[in-house]
């Protein structure tokens, strides 16, 4: 066909009708907010299932729900749902009381009936709440006006800080006994900010405000919050304008992008730290070893050069935000005390003490990078290393069946900073999140889970850690900072538990 | 009478085939590294939470226990609920099939528009430069994985110049209410041109990279076939009656050289559809892919199962409708 010029006009039309398909709206006023968001969602009910437990997807549920007792943006408890709470005297019961003039996102009122039935069916073993263990803490739960009381089988005290944990959320009773869990599926409702209007699974969720809030109703009246579980789409999708706000994206393109016009980033300490478990087995079982392997990794130096300095060094698994942070525990960076611990039991550079050590590869930022320096820097005092990657699942198979490798790097969260659910589940021998059996860490922990002593209970897990660091029996490595880079007509609002919360996002 | 023999047989080989992939998925997935009970364990759980969670989702029983109830179930249409969504699989792969099928066949109209133009434009210019450039393109497109060109595809037309969609499917913004999950079809007879252009905005660039290693591959196939197809009597016969040179390589020549890319198309066709996995990811479409990694991040067995299953029947299926379709093409074995 000759290429005339009416051909060369259709053919120019035709493409200029083309590529203006779908054209982004980047560049006008956020009228609605868009989220990229790093993973999906894979069921609407926060209390059930592998999604309950998955810290990861908690900010979507807590744009719906609410948990019974909310968390301020610094991990402290807040007043949410239950406004106030409590043990009497002698601990042999709890009382709550309960927030009025609340509606669900159906209009149906919110009741302390409401709080009662989720704490009775998080607390049924036949539900499949994944933490029934806390919640099985307490039986004959009664709602009377705006107060729920109920009493005390076992004394739990992290019983409300797991309020504002995995679980921990407010079910409609009226609504999930009519329509089901199916139902609840398709069409979940809670009191939080935001109702859901659409959901399609694996590709977005659409969320309009909840105006009547009892926490005020948010500033962005539609927020969509699309899964881009891939870290370079989720770049493309703030650098191109398709989305207004992203997470989780590695710190040398967040440095990037802050500096772009139109954009903007912020970063915060989260409750989000790496780790070196140790299992002791083989070589592991000699402290001259563990100590060793601690003392010869220089932390600052690996946040410096490998995350662009975002990180906060850290010598126990309790983060700076965390009740029992105690900062006289340090763990100094000394390679020549390396060197003399492991001479003492027969090693060195030219005889090397050797042991695997496992981690998982881009599961999180730099995480295999990190292991390959700590390997490097093992090497230079007499630690050869070989690394084993692995994938997540297999990680959490052998930890619950004490079959890691003597090290194995892991990430652990713990947004309610209590130390029972860092030190406390990482460190006492029978939890299966631990590998370490020893029996004088065992001995000190057991007494501390029903202590009803608060300063007490916290002095003790401090003790705990100080025990832990000067054995060397984990290496606590850092705490994550979180990189969200965001529009700059938009202000965010970080919260330390690492959940991005769209009602906490305002315009600027 | 043949033609149904052939059939027959292709049917038998298939639920055979079928049956195998469903008895190797199943205990490979259950030998390999990652229990789902594991990744569900709170911190506190004790022996018997676990006990009570193996239970629940029925991994108390033997290996061949737990296949023949699962395969019982399969029989009745019932490819049991999966882990992580609490959704019954079947819903959950045939709500996403339409996705994946659309996705994997306008990628396989792109690569054949581009693979076949590539293809003619080449033979039509053989000995001039247009030809070697043809040659240098389609051996570079098949060098770069499907994967890259999507992340190439992504900086071009998704941030330095932002004209298509980096993620989804559809937006979220659109109003639909469609009956099926094939959105792409149905906007056609509803004549709602708005969700299909919206649809072709999201879909251009993971269809685009899909399309381009195959296309190049038709492309370099096809005109050897033309090539070698120029050379015959016949096609020399077509020229002296003084047909033109576009009648001869259209009409006369083609016909005869784009059976063995047929076959080939078929059988890529299947790969296209394996490589739907890694794309979907890339540009979060939601479709059989995307679904499959998450299943196999959170050891979700159930979908895991019920998504390779679907696979292998589409596979099988694609390849019966070549073969058959070859037939029809062939006169040779029409008529043999």
């Amino acid at each position: 066909m000759p290429f005339t010029r009416r051909s060369m006009l259709k053919t120019t039309v035709a493409a200029a009708t083309f590529a203006s398909v779908g054209l982004p709206s980047f560049a006008q006023a956020i009228e609605e907010l868009v989220i990229a968001y790093n993973v999906n969602l894979p069921s609407w009910d926060p209390t059930v299932g592998p999604s309950a437990v998955n810290p990861t997807i908690q900010g979507l549920y807590q744009s719906v729900f609410d948990n019974f007792i909310p968390q301020n943006t610094d991990l402290s408890f807040g007043q949410g749902l239950i406004t106030d709470w409590g043990w009497n005297d002698d601990l042999s019961q709890i009382w709550m009381d309960v927030r009025e003039g609340v509606t669900w996102h159906n209009g149906d009122p919110f009741t302390a009936e409401d709080v009662a039935w989720s704490l009775q069916r998080a607390a049924d073993p036949a539900t499949g709440n994944p933490i029934q263990f806390i919640w099985g803490k307490i039986e004959n739960i009664t709602a009377k006006d705006s107060r729920v009381t109920a009493d005390v089988k076992e004394y739990e005290p992290t019983f409300f800080k797991w309020m504002s944990f995995l679980t921990g959320y407010v079910m409609p009773k009226k609504y999930m006994e009519e329509v089901g869990a199916e139902g609840f599926e398709a069409a979940p409702i809670g009191t939080g900010p935001y109702m859901v209007e659409r959901f399609e699974r694996n590709a977005f969720v659409r969320l309009t405000a909840n105006e009547n809030y009892w926490g005020g109703a948010p500033e962005f009246k539609t927020v969509t919050i699309k899964f881009v579980t891939d870290a370079a789409s989720r770049v493309a999708e703030v650098e191109s304008g398709n989305s207004h706000v992203s997470l989780e994206i590695p710190y040398e393109e967040f440095d990037r992008l802050k500096e772009k016009d139109g954009l903007a980033g912020v970063t915060t300490p989260i409750s989000d730290i790496a780790m070196i478990f140790l299992n002791d087995i083989e070589v592991m079982t000699d402290p001259n070893v563990r100590k060793a392997a601690a003392h010869a990794i220089n932390k600052p130096l690996i946040i410096e050069r490998l995350l662009s300095g975002y990180g906060v060094a850290i010598d126990t698994l309790q983060t700076p935000d965390y009740a029992a942070f105690d900062p006289s525990i340090t763990v100094e960076y000394n390679p020549d005390l390396s060197k003399e611990l492991l001479a003492a039991s027969g090693y060195s550079t030219d005889n090397p003490v050797r042991f695997t050590i496992q981690t998982t590869r881009g599961f999180k930022p730099k995480d295999y990078e990190m292991v390959q320096a700590i390997v490097g820097l093992w090497r230079q005092v007499g630690i050869e290393a070989e690394i084993e990657v692995y994938e997540i699942a297999k990680h959490f198979e052998l930890r619950a069946a004490d079959q890691l490798a003597p090290a194995a790097f892991y990430n652990w969260g713990n947004s309610v900073g209590d130390p029972t659910t860092s030190t406390g589940f990482a460190m006492f021998g029978p939890s299966p999140h631990s590998v370490w059996d020893g029996q004088d860490t065992f001995d000190m922990i057991a007494p501390l889970w029903g202590e009803a002593d608060e300063a007490k209970r916290i002095e003790g897990w401090k003790a705990v850690d100080r025990h832990i660091a000067e054995q060397a029996e984990v290496i606590p490595l850092l705490q994550f900072v979180q990189p969200i880079v965001h529009a700059a007509g938009v202000k965010v609002t970080p919260h330390r538990s690492g959940a991005l919360l769209p009602h906490l996002m305002t315009r600027t | 009478m043949n033609l149904l023999r052939v059939i027959f047989l292709r049917l038998a080989t298939t639920f055979l085939t079928l049956f195998g992939v469903a008895v190797i998925v199943f205990f490979v997935i259950r030998v390999v590294p990652g229990n789902p009970i594991a990744m569900m364990l709170p911190p506190g759980a004790t022996e018997a939470d676990v006990a009570r969670l193996q239970a629940q989702y029925g991994f108390d029983k033997s290996i061949p226990e737990q296949f023949f109830i699962w395969l019982g179930g399969v029989l009745q249409g019932d490819f049991g609920t999966s882990i992580s969504t609490r959704q019954p699989v079947s819903e959950l792969v045939l709500g996403r099939l339409p996705a994946t099928l659309e996705l994997s066949v306008v990628a396989l109209l792109m690569a054949c528009l581009i693979g076949g133009t590539l293809a003619l434009t080449g033979t039509r210019m053989r000995g001039t430069r247009t030809e070697g450039a043809i040659d240098v393109s389609t051996g570079v497109a098949l060098s770069v994985p499907d994967f890259l060109w999507g992340l190439v595809l992504i900086l071009l037309f998704g941030v330095l110049w932002p004209v298509f969609h980096i993620s989804g499917r559809i937006s979220p913004s659109l109003d639909i209410d469609f009956t099926t999950n094939f959105y792409m079809f149905e906007a056609l007879l509803r004549l709602r041109f708005d969700v299909l252009a919206d649809l072709v905005g999201h879909m251009f660039m993971p269809a685009l990279a899909l399309a381009i290693p195959l296309a190049a591959i038709i492309g370099q196939l096809l005109k050897q076939s033309l090539k070698e197809t120029m050379h015959l009597d016949y096609v020399a016969l077509a020229r002296t009656k003084g047909y033109s040179e576009r009648h001869v390589i259209t009409r006369e020549a083609l016909p005869n050289a784009i059976l063995p890319t047929l076959t080939l198309v078929g059988v890529q066709f299947t790969f296209l559809i394996g490589g739907t996995v890694i794309i979907e990811r890339l540009f979060s479409y939601e479709g059989l892919g995307n679904m499959a990694i998450d299943a196999v991040i959170n050891r979700d067995l159930p979908l895991i199962q019920g998504i390779v299953l679907l696979f292998a029947l589409l596979f099988t299926v694609v390849n019966l409708v070549v073969d058959m379709l070859y037939v029809v093409l062939n006169p040779r074995l029409r008529h043999a």
